[in-house]
């Protein structure tokens, strides 16, 4: 299939499958099994520049489009969402110094950010405040130059690896939404410590913790854009990283269905390789189908948001949305083509669906993407 | 450091495994038409040299005080091989080239190589991978290094200390571990035990695209065309065959009384005993 990349583009894919071939691929099923941290995989991706893709020139980045991490984050996912998860999530975590930092702000973090040499981590989620963020309780009292932070956010990805961590606290209880502002926090600040590492479903080889804030001093400095600036700042990030959600979802399910078509050749019944069995073709071409549909509707999003449009909100949903359903159901019919042997831990599919599940949930669940959706088709038309 | 500190790694394009041709005259490998990868040991001679530098740089040199030069000598084909290198983090490369250099042994080879590293100004360290997949001998690492007389350590499974004059360099002999202390400049060869190479990234790639990469050949190199190439090589592989098994193993049965009387009985047959 021709994607019509540029050299530079086909450079990105051929780096990150040389690492899903040489480091992911013969290390994922330990490290999900185990809930291990990919730390050297992710230092490969560092000296790859591949978190470079994220950064403008001047701050040590490529200066790359939203394309261009799409690539990579596919691609990666086909190795190990876990991966893919971990080195998204910094992106994530560092997209709000860039759409709202000011200079000293970016040069002071995005270098290291830029490099890989740091991680960074995105917190707005909390207990009580999942959908519905506007609900965060999280506290930043301005005390002369500093915020006092008092709070507890909960399942932040990469928590406790990252060093640097944007938080989104109240900082006007009177005003809603509009009171809510973004902080850098960093690691090792006094009153800012982790809670234990959750065991989850799927992607168990990336770290999620609770950051836990007790009377933690924030410099007033590190406050991204003026405050109650930070829910804007929330939804703005979420625009521009969505896509990448979309192209998680992807590469998950290029990989489930190329497992699926490998085994299809080669596992016999009634004499026959499955895959000559009509019941099975079917299932291989709507597979195949849905991917490249996802795959175009991603590729799109990102184009589109690197041409400079501003109202992106809703191509973004789409792209997150539709891909992540795509992956979800792509990986359980792998699972099926594969019957019994798909449901083993000897075979990656069975993980594969695990990892999908979380596409359909974080960074806003698809059923709030459909509401993103409705709001802009009626407040804006279909086009 | 304030003057330039050198590290040359020197790398083969070989026949990717399964597609080896040999010319029925000359018996050399036909090199031509026929896809390449780097000799995968000088791979990790080219990561070797790459950390070595990053060593330097994290204990405050500056980054533009290190080079690392890849440098081969082969058809013109293997160019790209170099710039691969140059995309694992090699600073430059370049390529030995030239109608008279065919049919090199591995003398040849180390002369040819001679001339060109007598060409830096300066160099410290030469790394090479211990052996090549194709020709499997060796020989040109130690061979070059008499030649410049200078140290050479083979089979270096880590290098536990470098300053700018010396380095320790550890290695697994059959039996123990060896450690030897050498002053530089000096060349060693590395196996898979040393490091794991990294995968290209994506500045490296960019930058290897753009590379220009100089072509030296016999004249530039100021080399007498009777010592390079076939005319200059001591040695001509006159017939490459596959070996036969010419013994045969067989696994005694029976309690050990039984089986040292067969034992003794087979020894008497072929007249050892």
């Amino acid at each position: 299939m021709h994607y019509f990349l540029t050299e530079e583009q086909q450079m990105i894919v051929d780096i990150c499958r040389q690492i899903v071939k040489e480091r992911i691929i013969p290390a994922r099923a330990e490290l999900d099994e185990k809930g291990i941290f990919p730390k050297e995989i992710i230092d490969e991706i560092a000296k790859s520049d591949l978190f470079r893709l994220f950064v403008p020139e001047e701050y040590g980045g490529m200066g790359t489009g939203i394309f261009e991490v799409c690539l990579a984050t596919e691609e990666l996912s086909r190795g190990c969402l876990s991966v893919a998860t971990t080195y998204a999530a910094s992106g994530l975590g560092f997209i709000p110094i860039i759409v709202m930092g000011n200079e000293e702000q970016k040069q002071k973090y995005l270098p290291a950010l830029a490099e890989g040499s740091k991680l960074a981590a995105f917190g707005l989620t909390e207990p009580e405040a999942g959908s519905d963020a506007a609900a965060i309780r999280t506290k930043a009292v301005k005390d002369g130059d500093f915020y006092i932070l008092n709070g507890t956010k909960q399942w932040i990805t990469n928590g406790g690896e990252a060093d640097v961590y944007t938080i989104f606290a109240v900082t006007n209880p009177d005003k809603g939404a509009r009171g809510v502002s973004a902080l850098i926090v960093e690691k090792g600040t006094p009153g800012f410590e982790f809670g234990k590492k959750e065991n989850k479903l799927g992607i168990r080889a990336s770290a999620t913790r609770e950051l836990i804030f007790t009377d933690c001093r924030v410099p007033a400095e590190n406050r991204l854009g003026s405050e109650g600036m930070g829910f804007i700042t929330a939804m703005r990030t979420f625009d521009q990283s969505r896509p990448a959600v979309g192209a998680q979802g992807v590469g998950v399910a290029q990989a489930a269905l190329e497992v699926a078509l490998d085994y299809s050749k080669v596992r016999k019944q009634f004499g026959a390789a499955i895959s000559s069995f009509q019941a099975i073709q079917h299932m291989l071409a709507d597979m195949a189908t849905q991917v490249e549909a996802a795959r175009a509707l991603v590729y799109h999003a990102a184009k589109v948001m690197d041409s400079g449009e501003k109202n992106v909100a809703k191509l973004s949903a789409m792209s997150k949305l539709f891909a992540s359903d795509v992956a979800m159901k792509v990986t359980i019919d792998a699972i099926q083509i594969l019957g019994g042997y798909g449901y083993m831990k000897e075979y990656p599919v069975e993980k594969m669906m695990r990892d999908a599940k979380i596409t359909q949930i974080y960074e806003g669940t698809n059923q709030i993407q459909r509401n993103v959706i409705a709001l802009e088709l009626i407040k804006r038309g279909v086009f | 450091m304030s003057e330039i500190f050198r590290i040359i790694v020197c790398i083969k394009q070989v026949p990717g495994t399964t597609e080896i041709k040999i010319n029925p005259e000359t018996n050399t490998l036909v090199r031509e038409g026929v896809e390449t990868i780097i000799n995968p040991f000088d791979s990790y001679a080219i990561e070797e040299g790459v950390r070595i530098k990053e060593r330097f740089v994290s204990t405050g040199s500056s980054a533009d005080d290190i080079e690392v030069v890849a440098l081969t000598m082969g058809p013109p084909q293997a160019e790209s091989m170099l710039r691969e290198a140059i995309s694992l983090g090699a600073d430059r490369a370049v390529l030995l080239s030239d109608r008279v250099f065919a049919g090199a042994d591995t003398w040849a080879t180390a002369l040819t190589l001679k001339h060109a590293i007598k060409k830096f100004e300066k160099y410290n360290i030469i790394i090479f991978g211990k052996q090549t997949l194709d020709g499997d001998t060796g020989q040109v690492g130690p061979e070059l290094a008499h030649m410049l007389h200078i140290p050479f350590i083979g089979y270096a499974s880590s290098i536990e200390e470098i300053d700018n004059r010396k380095m320790t360099v550890k290695r697994l002999a059959e039996d123990r571990y060896e450690t030897f202390e050498i002053r530089l400049p000096a060349a060693i060869s590395v196996g898979k035990d040393i490091n794991v190479p990294r995968v290209p990234s994506l500045r490296g790639k960019l930058r290897a695209k753009n590379e220009k990469i100089p072509v030296w050949s016999a004249s530039e190199l100021d080399m007498d065309e009777n010592h390079a190439g076939l005319s200059g090589s001591y040695t001509q592989v006159i017939k490459i065959f596959t070996p036969k098994h010419l013994y045969e193993v067989k696994m005694m049965e029976g309690g050990p009384d039984e089986q040292v009387e067969e034992l003794f009985g087979k020894l008497k047959e072929i007249n050892v005993l």
